[in-house]
């Protein structure tokens, strides 16, 4: 959910538009966001399982310290989504149980 | 721009010469940059984040003090003018880079733009802030669960809501503003939660959150988040006075999100590494560098500044990276002794100034009881 308007920060600017791959599944993105919140503004919280134990998870800290949200972008593993920006036409996968997930 | 955790070539080129390398962008790296920008030296600062000013452009709300502190001016404010400062100063930023670490001779490792290099600095300057604490109970890593600033970085940088109705654990001043700046976003904030019997900020803030109609509930805590895939609701229960769960009392709350206001640990790794003496002060945040009232800590040219020495907020941060920035041009022979300590003589007024009220004094008499730990340790 994007927040269009806000009482301190104004209308939102005119972002430019890009589209990202979230496991296939095309979505739009604004220019220069964190892959992160791109996916929360579609309502996006689960991002990846765990390999062990199948646990889900999602953004945590969005500082890129605790790295819940790392997941493989444009086939690099393990990468901190929230402060990765999006692309035009990149791949973000969340990789359940392949190879290079992040633990 | 990727940055993965992944394997990385092989390290071949030599160290780049630099006078100051300040890690950390936040208020207390940029000022301490701008203030040895200005005296003649020509500082590099590093930061993994994709902007600079750390935390306070995600700070819409004014801030407090007196007038020189900038009472009165939001956040993101303070950090365009400090983003403006930099910039006339000559400083050099360097953003999406990680420091990994530091080898002798004050050599950093940096991975910026997916490529590793080294710098070897003169002086060093650690401003690399602090992160969020957690809490742990059934529940907590279910997505939905996030730390408090977590939240305020996606709605006041992103403009996305993490959430629509949100449980908040914590009613430190963090706890109190992002509660009401979620309100201000369109979230609805379902209540506050408190393991101790008094509110932790400042009144004015719970009274904002108060006036909204949102409730606070003292000595609670969090007994589980469930759901299946995220957060679906929250189970509170009420604490004794000796801080453990009264069985019986467990209600539930319908909402999908939880943010963790529960407190801040400095980033110390970098200078652990680097081998400075560490001291143990949890109201301090926890494991702190000891340095001396010039910032600088027990190994020659490395400095601190901001939470990393202790965690406070962006005004103090602001004046440690000044006194830090003073240092190092000193130390690099670009200012002579008493022009210096005329200089940190004003920032040590400013410093003082901030740290006093019921919030404030016993942070002042924590810090100076820090510096003394260094004194005798030297």
């Amino acid at each position: 959910m994007r927040i269009v308007d806000h009482p301190v920060l104004g209308k939102e600017e005119n972002v430019p538009e890009v589209t990202i791959y979230f496991n296939g599944r095309p979505l739009a993105a604004q220019e220069g966001e964190p892959v992160a919140a791109a996916l929360m503004a579609h309502g996006i919280r689960v991002f990846r399982r765990t390999r062990k134990r199948r646990e889900v998870r999602g953004v945590f800290c969005a500082i890129g310290r605790c790295t819940d949200c790392a997941m493989t972008v444009d086939g690099v593993p393990g990468v901190r989504t929230c402060i990765t920006p999006v692309r035009d036409g990149i791949t973000v996968e969340s990789d359940a149980g392949g190879e290079g997930e992040h633990p | 721009m990727i940055t993965s955790l992944g394997p990385r070539r092989h390290i071949s080129r030599p160290p780049v010469p630099v006078d100051v390398a300040v890690v950390g962008a936040g208020p207390a790296g940029l000022a301490a940059a701008v203030e040895c920008a200005r005296l003649g030296a020509r500082p590099v600062v590093f930061d993994e984040n994709l902007r600079p000013g750390g935390q306070l452009f995600k700070q819409i709300h004014k801030f407090f003090g007196s007038k020189e502190h900038k009472a009165g001016t939001r956040g993101f404010d303070i950090g365009s003018t400090l983003l403006e400062d930099a910039r006339t100063a000559g400083v050099d930023v360097h953003l999406s880079a990680t420091v990994l670490g530091v080898y002798p001779e004050r050599v950093l490792s940096v991975i910026e733009c997916d490529s590793h290099r080294l710098y070897k600095a003169r002086c060093v300057i650690l401003a690399t802030g602090a992160t969020e604490n957690a809490l742990s109970f059934p529940g907590w890593t279910l997505p939905g669960v996030m730390g408090a600033g977590a939240a305020q970085t996606m709605i006041n940088v992103n403009r996305v809501l993490p959430g629509r109705r949100v449980v908040m654990v914590g009613t430190g001043n963090v706890g109190l503003i992002v509660s009401y700046q979620l309100l201000q976003a369109g979230a609805d904030v379902a209540c506050l939660v408190e393991a101790a019997p008094n509110i932790g900020g400042y009144g004015v803030h719970a009274a904002k959150v108060r006036r909204a109609g949102v409730p606070i509930y003292l000595s609670h805590s969090v007994k589980e988040a469930q759901g299946s895939d995220e957060v679906e609701r929250v189970v509170l229960i009420g604490l004794s006075p000796d801080w453990r769960p009264v069985p019986g009392t467990e209600f539930r709350v319908e909402a999908d999100t939880i943010c963790l206001a529960v407190g801040l640990t400095p980033l110390t790794e970098l200078a652990q590494i680097l081998g400075c003496e560490m001291t143990y002060m949890p109201s301090l945040g926890g494991h702190v560098p000891l340095h001396d009232d010039n910032m600088e800590t027990s190994v020659d040219g490395v400095y601190v500044a901001g939470d990393i020495a202790g965690v406070e907020e962006a005004s103090s941060a602001m004046e440690e990276g000044r006194l830090a920035g003073v240092s190092a041009a000193e130390s690099l022979g670009l200012c002579d002794e008493g022009a210096a300590e005329a200089r940190r003589w004003e920032i040590r007024a400013r410093l003082d100034a901030l740290r006093t009220g019921p919030f404030g004094g016993g942070r002042r008499s924590d810090r100076q009881s820090l510096v003394e730990k260094g004194r005798r340790q030297a």
